[in-house]
């Protein structure tokens, strides 16, 4: 068998396993977030919150929560880092500086999970597994209780509240990310993947001597760093060491996790507004850029080889011999089309192409299927705006599931889509007009300007990923990228609560013969194409002066 | 104002003791329990594939190593000791270190990207080493014939396996530096080589700690 059609069957055992989840697990979370129940562990939880649970929020008051839940977070995991000099189970290793545990501790809260720093090195236990892998949770549910919101401010049939975000929060925790990412690490280790708590230690080697291995919780911070689309690694290598992926396998399981959640909301969003159809018009959105992008990324990875590449054989550099080059494409493409940024292959040395690839999921917003909760709501305002285009053609007021798309919601939107690549931009050209930032830089030419837009993109999107040759930790990049991950996390939200809000105050409109049908194939195909313009004309010329100069010029 | 404040520091103490009630859950019992089960049922997994020989721990079956002679000169890299099965390169292991109290197994890649000097340098050393190391009377190496995870750095540094087509390129020299039959060694690599998962899940591999492994028995 050739290693293409390995990758193709690969691609498509992914998209078989996908469709077997998608309506049981769209469906259940349809559940968990309708429900009047309450479990009793909830109970217990709410308790210790000391907020009641069935308090219907108006948008302002969800936003207060969703901002001031994240900036303890932020808060609480900037002084585990700074106070690891001092806590037990910390390896030995050093409290972390300023610079780095802000950029940190924004990293995690902000569900990117961009690391300048190299795990093994850096983080004990206690950082790892109560701070960073906490936040890999519940930054992902912050996600999806903000989406879940956006999904009733359609679905509200009266001057309606968004939901109570603190239960939306727990449940998202409780009932849907803790039980899978339980049953997930546990597939993980029985498969090879490191759970333990030992501390540093010398193992033999075949030839005498030793090496020096760190123990950890590394199979259920990965299960979660996957399900969550995060993407922090426990080891600098992340996905690609093999005590966090040790199978071909696993490889395709953790890709499967990625991916698992972001694809069901669409069922849990067609539930929520009364069409699962309307669900289905969306899923063909997402999977028609993810098959598209997988195709892109194995032709460039497997035929279009240049300088260094051509001369090895192979597009191999940074890539696992057990994954191979097939595998490693899916990887590449469903972790920049998410918010997740594990890698199990290094980008950075992928064909001029293949990177510029990487870097364009993460340019179009990370909608295709997005990360968990995040990428359907940036779906949803690029719906809004698609409704707009097609609604400014035929002269007629915009409508989207029943509610008018008037002046207030397509300013939100406007704003919305303006936020990412404005931080993208400016802070890129920015950096590249500063001499130390440019120092920072690996490689020379069109990929150290690549490496520095990748780092923008990746922070403002909330990916994670990096083109990794660039040195991220001075005091430049911490505080840029940090900020950028928490502008790009939390300004977008904003706007997404007040359209939420906005849109549960007005009364649904009779659906009639002029209604735009945005559960058909050609609403599928407006909206592929509004993405793929919009993010094109936004992002070309950057694209050009990196990755599109590296790939043309071999 | 003062209304406001206090409204704000409320919400701020929901947020700590929401922060603090889902720590225990996620970060103290979520992990404590994976690693129960996972110390109850994969104990040998769950601590890293060790695998020994001869009573002794020789390594992981899931982290490569290096097989050098002994460095003789402080700073130079070490050579290769020709006797084993080498694995691939690994240029990119132990960058970014910010910590060095231990010498400890750090990963890493090179990222240096494909149309730099500096890689197109490491590929051409690399060949060229391929060649001069595994060329013995009787047995060229072809360059055409060498696969790319032969002269390039891996994801994590640490990859364990190598090609099967890689492995096939040594077996002549392992064969003469162990005064063992080609025919034999041959047969160990075609043992050694696993096949896709399932037929279609990666790449055909050859794990080279459990190859040397299993010279090292043959020669015993």
């Amino acid at each position: 068998m050739s290693p293409v059609l390995a990758g193709v069957l690969q691609l498509l055992a992914l998209m078989a396993a996908l469709s077997l989840a998608y309506v049981p697990l769209g469906t259940y979370m349809a559940k968990v977030y309708s429900s009047d129940r309450h479990l009793r562990i909830e109970k217990w939880i709410y308790r210790g919150i000391g907020v009641n649970p069935n308090v219907r929020m108006s948008w302002p008051a969800y936003l207060r929560g969703v901002l001031a839940f994240s900036a303890v977070g932020v808060l609480l995991l900037y002084l585990l880092q700074r106070l690891q000099g001092v806590l037990p189970l910390s390896l030995g290793f050093r409290s972390i500086e300023p610079a780095q545990a802000f950029n940190t501790a924004a990293s995690f809260v902000t569900n990117t999970n961009w690391q300048s720093y190299a795990g093994e090195q850096a983080m004990g236990h206690v950082v790892q597994t109560a701070g960073l892998a906490v936040q890999n949770f519940v930054s992902g549910a912050v996600g999806i209780a903000v989406a879940v919101a956006l999904v009733r401010g359609f679905a509200a049939t009266r001057a309606g509240a968004l939901g109570n975000f603190w239960a939306d929060l727990v449940r998202g925790v409780v009932r849907i990310l803790l039980p899978i990412a339980m049953i997930a690490a546990i597939v993980l280790v029985a498969a090879g993947a490191l759970q333990n708590f030992s501390g540093i230690h010398a193992v033999g080697q075949f030839l005498g001597g030793s090496q020096q291995w760190n123990g950890g919780a590394v199979a259920s911070q990965e299960a979660i760093k996957e399900l969550a689309t995060n993407g922090g690694g426990y080891f600098n290598a992340n996905s690609a060491h093999p005590f966090e992926n040790p199978t071909p396998f696993t490889n395709l399981f953790e890709i499967f996790l990625i991916l698992v959640i972001p694809f069901a909301l669409t069922r849990t969003f067609g539930i929520m507004v009364g069409s699962v159809r309307q669900g289905y018009a969306i899923l063909a959105t997402m999977v028609t850029i993810w098959v598209g992008f997988v195709a892109l990324m194995m032709w460039t990875e497997f035929a279009h080889h240049e300088g260094a590449l051509r001369l090895a054989g192979g597009a191999m550099e940074g890539k696992e011999v057990r994954f191979g080059v097939g595998a490693s494409s899916i990887f590449a493409v469903s972790t920049t089309l998410t918010s997740t940024g594990a890698v199990d292959s290094f980008h950075s040395s992928f064909t001029g192409f293949g990177g510029g690839i990487a870097l364009l999921g993460m340019m179009l917003g990370e909608i295709a299927p997005g990360g968990v909760g995040s990428g359907l709501y940036g779906i949803l305002i690029m719906a809004i705006i698609a409704v707009f285009i097609a609604g400014l053609m035929v002269g007629r007021t915009p409508e989207y599931l029943g509610k008018k798309i008037r002046t207030r919601e397509i300013k939100l939107a406007a704003v919305y889509i303006l936020i990412t690549p404005a931080l993208v931009l400016v802070c890129t050209a920015v950096s590249m007009a500063l001499p130390s930032a440019r120092h920072s830089m690996l490689n020379p030419g069109a990929h150290g300007f690549s490496e520095i837009l990748y780092a923008f993109t990746s922070a403002s999107n909330n990916n994670g990923s990096a083109f990794a040759g660039l040195n991220a930790n001075t005091d430049w990049f911490n505080t840029m990228t940090g900020l950028a991950m928490l502008f790009g996390r939390f300004l977008p939200m904003v706007f997404v609560l007040a359209l939420a809000g906005s849109l549960a105050e007005q009364q649904p409109v009779p659906v009639t013969a002029g209604t735009l049908r945005t559960e058909k194939p050609l609403f599928t195909g407006l909206l592929v194409g509004a993405i793929l313009i919009i993010v094109g004309l936004t992002y070309f010329p950057a694209l050009a002066l990196g990755p599109l100069a590296e790939g043309l010029a071999s | 104002m003062n209304n406001s404040l206090r409204n704000t520091a409320r919400l701020l103490g929901a947020g700590l003791r929401a922060l603090l009630v889902l720590t225990l859950v996620t970060g103290v019992v979520y992990p404590l329990v994976v690693t129960g089960v996972a110390q109850a049922f994969f104990p040998g997994k769950a601590n890293g594939s060790r695998v020994g020989a001869d009573g002794k721990v020789v390594g992981s079956s899931l982290i490569g190593q290096s097989y050098d002679l002994p460095s003789t000169k402080g700073d130079q890299p070490p050579a290769p000791d020709l006797k084993w099965f080498q694995g691939r390169p690994a240029h990119g292991l132990g960058t970014n270190t910010v910590n060095t109290r231990y010498k400890l197994l750090v990963s890493g890649a090179t990222n240096l990207a494909a149309d730099t000097k500096a890689l197109r340098e490491q590929v051409e050393a690399a060949r060229a080493a391929v060649v001069e190391d595994n060329s013995v009377p009787g047995y060229t190496v072809e360059p055409s014939d060498i696969p790319a995870d032969a002269v390039t750095s891996s994801g994590s540094g640490l990859d364990p396996d190598i090609s099967p087509q890689y492995a096939r390129i040594q077996v002549h020299r392992v064969a003469v530096r162990n005064g063992l039959p080609v025919e034999r060694v041959a047969k160990l690599v075609e043992e050694h080589t696993q096949g896709r998962t399932l037929g279609f899940m990666g790449e055909p591999r050859v794990n080279v700690l459990a190859l040397n492994t299993a010279l090292r028995d043959l020669t015993a």
